[in-house]
């Protein structure tokens, strides 16, 4: 994921013919000349797609394929893909179409949620420590510590320990949903944090800066119309990334069976409770482990294109 | 040199310090009952007495600070004990699972040869693999090896474990019946033919780890290759006469290496924690599904102890991949 792209050699410069020509070029919106070197990446472009799909079906889809995904119809047991259940059905009959897409449904709104969350605590985190330079000693030993801490271990008591805490708040769905959120966000964090201290500890050194100090302006507004703005590259390549590691996350918690319970699938309970039957239907952990490593391949392609897209040097701008 | 080490030594203390206190601190928290499988007619007052029995009954901070002595002092005694024959630790409580009534330190030597077996030798072949694909799709850049290097590696780093290892499971063992799905902790090596048993249960748990770690490192020493290829030492090095062989292997791969060499170093403690699935998926007894039972068991001393295990490993090797940059690099050493 490191590749290192600030020293690869520019191959696509679509803008830099128009320059060398000296025609004058109409101005344009940043986001316009994101969007064309974005473009030039087939890979993230069918990524794009890929994820665009899938957050359509998971989300208009219950409305397209009507069956209801918990209803035990025990005659129709293990059936292969049929007109009538296009990926067929479980141990106890039920589809596992609607299945897949009530599964979905979570895995995917548990990777954007975590992802805003830890998106959210590592901007804060790198910013204040990154601008306050009294903060940053403190906040970057906590977040080495952080980085020291065995996540899997951790995450795998923490759910044991407030699970049933959250559910008796919460109900049985939220109370899970919001653990399992609460403790990915928490844990995934740190990197962010790390890439934002840098950018803005090298921002803050720029001319702007001092300018907008001179005339005046107040720390808050400093952090939200000068350095933010200037760092938000980094936190969207680190947020689609975020999204890819809180659904594979959230697979391997339940695939542990400490996720969700059965009867609330999500793709890694899915899959985990294929693998029991393994032997006799080999097929039916087949849909739930494309879909997660689609999904996130998609997202990883998505990364790669939006790191390139929002690097002016690469952008040729 | 030795100023650093010591320094970063004098570091590590106080995160491990930490870490065993968050630890502590949650499995605090945890609903686990120590006396849950005691009969129900013992009576409430002998339950009782049975916990303080347990030292259950001290303060917060007491406990925690005899778990640290259990855990620094009195395990390493034993282990000098068993090795010495001496009688140093004879009569001091160790860390007793309440799962099995025995110490946590033996369970958690009986299961270490396991996932070592196949977390190291899955990391060893991990490496060895990445290190020449990294080296050779950095050589030629954009070439048809290094695209489809690089899309190996986004499979890598996008199919999870627990679905390439199901995968695998699928193909080869279901359908092809070349390859048994368990893994048999119980099975002996003692001849050609049990040799080439242990390969074959070995492969898969070792392929599906060795996959991720070769996405990885592949990538860094791809990149690492690329920031030097473009130095000046490489065109002066040239400029001198010397064949290609030379310039990249010995010039620029030894330069290349120095940041590769701690993504390694720091990358030992990761693989322990994938291993936890791995594990799981391929029925290995190692400590990552130590670990999973004791947690389903709410055995909290055995949890403890692992998750510690866990951190005690990762401060380890964030200090040696510190240690050897300095070592390899000296201009880190100065700062």
């Amino acid at each position: 994921m490191t590749d290192n792209h600030a020293t690869d050699p520019v191959i696509h410069n679509p803008v830099g013919p128009a320059q060398a020509a000296g025609k004058p070029r109409p101005p344009r919106n940043q986001w316009l000349d994101v969007w064309d070197q974005f473009r030039t990446h087939k890979g993230a472009l069918a990524g794009a797609a890929f994820f665009i799909f899938i957050v359509l079906a998971v989300s208009i889809g219950p409305w397209l394929w009507t069956v209801d995904p918990t209803f035990i119809d025990i005659r129709a047991r293990n059936q292969g893909p049929s007109l009538t259940h296009p990926f067929g059905t479980d141990q106890l009959g039920r589809d596992l179409l609607a299945r897949m897409i009530k599964g979905g449904q979570t895995s995917v709104s548990v990777g954007l949620m975590a992802m805003a969350l830890s998106v959210f605590l590592g901007t804060a985190v790198g910013v204040l420590a990154g601008y306050f330079r009294k903060l940053d000693g403190p906040l970057m030993r906590f977040t080495d510590l952080f980085l020291a801490l065995p996540l899997l271990p951790l995450l795998l008591v923490i759910l044991l320990l407030f699970r049933d805490v959250l559910r008796a708040a919460f109900g049985p769905e939220a109370g899970i949903f919001i653990l399992v959120v609460g403790v990915i966000g928490i844990t995934s964090w740190m990197q962010t944090a790390r890439i934002v201290r840098g950018d803005v500890l090298a921002i803050k050194e720029r001319e702007f800066v001092l300018a907008a100090r001179s005339i005046g302006t107040p720390n808050r507004r400093m952090i939200t119309r000068h350095i933010l703005p200037n760092v938000l590259s980094p936190i969207m390549v680190s947020a689609t990334l975020g999204i890819a590691n809180a659904i594979i996350t959230e697979s391997a918690l339940s695939f542990l069976g400490f996720g969700f319970p059965s009867d609330f699938p999500t793709w890694g309970r899915l899959l985990y409770d294929s693998t029991d039957y393994l032997q006799q239907f080999p097929e039916r952990v087949m849909w739930p482990g494309l879909a997660i490593s689609l999904t996130v391949l998609s997202v990883n392609y998505i990364g790669d294109g939006l790191r390139d897209a929002l690097d002016p040097r690469i952008r040729g701008r | 040199m030795l100023t650093f080490t010591i320094r970063r030594l004098v570091i590590s203390i106080p995160t491990l310090l930490f870490i065993a206190l968050v630890i502590f601190l949650l499995l605090e928290l945890s609903p686990g009952d120590p006396m849950a499988n005691v009969p129900l007619t013992v009576p409430p007052e002998v339950k009782e007495q049975m916990r303080l029995a347990l030292g259950l009954g001290e303060p917060v901070h007491i406990r925690f600070f005899k778990w640290i002595v259990q855990f620094f002092w009195i395990e390493p005694l034993n282990l000098i004990d068993h090795f010495l024959g001496t009688g140093f630790a004879e009569g001091k409580l160790r860390v007793i699972s309440w799962q099995t009534r025995s110490p946590v330190m033996d369970i958690v030597v009986q299961r270490l040869p396991q996932t070592l077996w196949v977390v190291g030798l899955s990391y060893v072949v991990g490496v060895a693999i990445a290190l020449p694909i990294g080296i050779y799709s950095a050589y030629r850049q954009y070439s048809l090896f290094d695209q489809a290097g690089t899309f190996v590696s986004m499979i890598g780093y996008s199919v999870p474990p627990f679905f390439s290892g199901v995968l695998v499971i699928v193909i080869f063992s279901v359908k092809l019946g070349w390859l048994p799905s368990i893994y048999d902790t119980t099975h002996v090596v003692d001849s050609w033919d049990s040799f080439v048993v242990q390969l074959q249960q070995m492969i898969m748990p070792v392929m599906v780890l060795a996959l991720q770690t070769t996405a990885q490192i592949s990538r860094f020493m791809r990149a690492s290759m690329l920031d030097n290829l473009n130095q000046d030492y490489v065109r002066t090095a040239r400029a001198k006469g010397m064949t290609e062989r030379v310039v990249v292997l010995t010039h620029v791969l030894r330069n290349s290496m120095i940041p590769v060499v701690t993504v390694i170093a720091l990358g030992v403690p990761g693989i322990f924690g994938g291993a936890i699935i791995t594990e799981q998926v391929f029925k290995v007894n190692g400590i990552g599904q130590l670990l999973i039972t004791a947690i389903q068991a709410n055995d909290l001393p055995m949890v403890q102890t692992l998750t510690f295990i866990f951190a005690v490993l990762i401060v380890l090797f964030n200090l040696i991949a510190d240690v050897l940059y300095g070592i390899l690099d000296p201009r880190i050493r100065y700062d």
